[in-house]
């Protein structure tokens, strides 16, 4: 009884929704960096420079959209970096990602530590405030599950349409799915393999780092070290999950959001019989439970990983 | 244009030349930031330089944090080898620490020589089992092995943390989630009079000498190597390549737990959840800019913990966030990477024809 009262409940949709929105643009931003072919590992560091970026920007008096737009900058940058070293140098993707990885949190750390250098605890913005849209926000139950999100979940939410219109109803969508699976077809047809495969890591990574940027102006108001704590790999996880597809992204990252905000309220319930830690390993259970039911039948885009070099046959 | 033209035969002095020009460079890169934090630049790196060989002191606290940078450096360079991308390093090596507190803290007593290898051996076999269960998923059903192993690194820390509150806790420690400290028996003893540098340092470079030997002098060496540059036709010459991909996971795994010994029964004496400021992901880059080598790790790992060490003690010294070493350990990976490329590649810049 108790668990159905938990399921129905508004307030859990609205967490779930919460929790699920910088994995939407995580797993976003991943499927648009490997569907042209390129595994981005950068994702866990460029997440931590969206956050520290965007907060850092708002702090400064850049008000809050200028904070989403220098931490989409912040994660194109690195994003930038990857695609150099994987694409026209065609390095391994493995090693560059964690290498972008390590770049991007040791920088964010570096550029935080020495703005602020003596700061006890955090120093808190303004972060981005409930939507309160008339009637919308009014209707019973989805007003408060859904409108009642910041716009940085709006904005989420129509990304995820975006990418799926980009990427199956136009030309440039086609491009960057046929480079991640043959690209040598695609240089046949007279594009840029270097253009496209560096055009969607940078604009991948830009999407990731609005996810960090989520959790620093919109979850919360401040930037923590650690605060990014795995949510990157996780993508990468709910990416294959997702079979690379911008609709079942969004379905994994709710489904993902839902467990995430239905084992808090189970701690409540049931806390005193397990230690917290076990709870709070099971976002990363699931990811690698999510894996290993997709694992068989996982449709990885075909030249994933695989360096092309131009003039090559 | 700019056009890259393959080398068909990279010299030595290229080879071995461009990890050490990328490391410098990488350095040197530091300015840029020590600049935007308004630090005084030249006094900055006498700093850490003195920081990490100004004294016997620092050198041994040099060493120290070289020892376990060695055995996850070797961890990486071993795994990488065969393509087994083993980015869980950090949490094969608490569970090595945590295997070597089970056995260290008094359920068995006994002389060093017994002690000493027992909780090795625990600690060993912990971390290699860590690194077993993806590699068998990998090779039975497909998945991949450089997430979950990354996933596994939070797994591992909660679950330390989950056994200092409760079956390991310390009931002296006031409080404080830590284990009991490793018996007498067991520690590492120092290797010099009051210096911290301990035994692990001995294990690391037996380690990496070991393992030099085996992977160029083995059979299962060489099946390692084929299996690296080519599973198809590792697998088409006979090679099973599921065993030796096991045999690989048993041995990085194996490799990253000993680091946890070293450090649980070397440096600290106890386990907390601040063990390790993230040497599992460090080896990765000792094991790149060693280009894989486990004697290459070595000097690589002496270089990452100068950094470290010296950009510490330069920090404290100037008030810069010793975020710095962190900062030039990732900008070296990139630089050995780049380097990497120029070691296999000749740069041309060929000017466009232009019509008319």
């Amino acid at each position: 009884m108790e668990i159905i009262d938990i399921l129905l409940a508004a307030s859990f949709w609205e967490a779930a929704i919460r929790i699920a929105t910088p994995l939407i643009f995580g797993v976003l931003g991943a499927l648009v960096c490997e569907r042209a072919g390129v595994l981005n590992l950068g994702i866990e560091g460029i997440f931590t420079a969206g956050a520290m970026a965007g907060w850092m920007a708002v702090w400064l008096g850049a008000g809050l959209w200028g904070g989403v737009l220098v931490a989409a900058l912040a994660g194109g940058f690195f994003g930038l970096i990857h695609a150099i070293l994987t694409v026209p140098l065609g390095l391994s993707q493995h090693v560059s990602g964690i290498g972008v990885t390590l770049l991007a949190t040791s920088l964010s750390y570096f550029t935080y530590r020495t703005a602020l250098p003596d700061v006890s605890s955090p120093p808190r913005i303004i972060p981005f405030q409930p939507l309160d849209i008339p009637i919308l926000s009014d209707l019973p139950f989805i007003g408060q599950a859904l409108f009642s999100q910041t716009a940085m979940t709006m904005l989420a939410l129509v990304l995820v349409f975006v990418t799926g219109w980009v990427l199956y109803r136009t030309p440039l969508g086609l491009a960057i799915r046929a480079v991640g699976d043959n690209p040598s077809s695609v240089e046949a047809q007279g594009l840029s393999v270097y253009g496209l495969r560096i055009g969607a890591v940078v604009v991948g990574s830009a999407m990731m780092a609005l996810g960090g940027a989520f959790l620093t102006m919109s979850a919360f108001d401040a930037f923590f070290f650690g605060m990014i704590n795995g949510r990157g790999w996780v993508c990468i996880a709910l990416t294959v999950f997702a079979s690379w597809r911008p609709g079942k992204a969004l379905i994994g990252a709710l489904l993902f959001g839902a467990f995430d905000a239905f084992q808090v309220r189970l701690q409540t319930e049931v806390g005193a019989f397990f230690p917290s830690q076990v709870f709070l390993m099971m976002p990363y259970i699931l990811s690698i439970i999510a894996l290993i039911v997709v694992a068989r039948k996982a449709d990885y885009p075909k030249a994933l990983l695989v360096p092309w070099f131009k003039g090559q046959r | 244009m700019i056009r890259f033209e393959p080398r068909s035969n990279p010299g030595p002095v290229l080879v071995y030349g461009v990890p050490v020009f990328a490391a410098i460079f990488a350095i040197l890169l530091a300015a840029i930031p020590l600049a935007l934090a308004g630090a005084p630049i030249i006094d900055a790196y006498g700093l850490m330089i003195t920081g990490a060989f100004g004294s016997v002191f620092s050198t041994s606290e040099m060493l120290t944090r070289a020892t376990p940078l060695i055995l996850t450096g070797l961890a990486a360079a071993i795994a990488f080898r065969a393509k087994l991308w083993n980015i869980g390093a950090e949490g094969q090596l608490y569970m090595g620490a945590m295997a070597a507190v089970v056995v260290g803290t008094g359920v068995i007593d006994g002389p060093s020589w017994v002690m000493i290898p027992a909780i090795m051996i625990a600690g060993a076999l912990a971390g290699a089992l860590m690194l077993i269960g993806p590699t068998l998923l990998k090779t039975r059903m497909g998945v991949d092995e450089v997430v979950t192993t990354l996933l596994l690194n939070f797994i591992v820390l909660l679950f330390v943390q989950m056994m200092l509150e409760g079956a390991l806790k310390d009931p002296m420690s006031m409080g404080w989630p830590q284990s009991e400290p490793i018996i007498d028996s067991a520690i590492l003893p120092p290797l010099l009079e009051r210096m911290r540098v301990h035994l692990g340092l001995i294990i690391a470079l037996v380690a990496a000498s070991g393992l030099a030997v085996f992977v160029k002098r083995t059979v299962w060496g060489f099946e390692i190597r084929a299996v690296g540059e080519n599973a198809a036709a590792a697998k088409f010459s006979g090679i099973s390549v599921t065993k030796t991909m096991i045999l690989v996971a048993a041995l990085s795994g194996g490799l990253a737990g000993l680091a946890g010994v070293s450090e649980v029964a070397g440096t600290r004496g106890y386990l907390a959840t601040d063990l390790s400021p993230g040497y599992g992901y460090a080896g990765i880059v000792v094991a790149m800019l060693a280009r894989l080598s486990p004697v290459g790790v070595i000097i690589s790992a002496l270089f990452v913990a100068s950094v470290f060490v010296g950009a510490d003690s330069m920090s404290r010294a100037i008030g810069v966030s010793s975020y710095l070493a962190d900062l030039i350990v990732a900008m070296s990976l990139l630089c050995v990477l780049i380097g990497g490329f120029l070691t296999r590649f000749k740069v041309r810049f060929d000017r466009k024809k232009t019509a008319g």
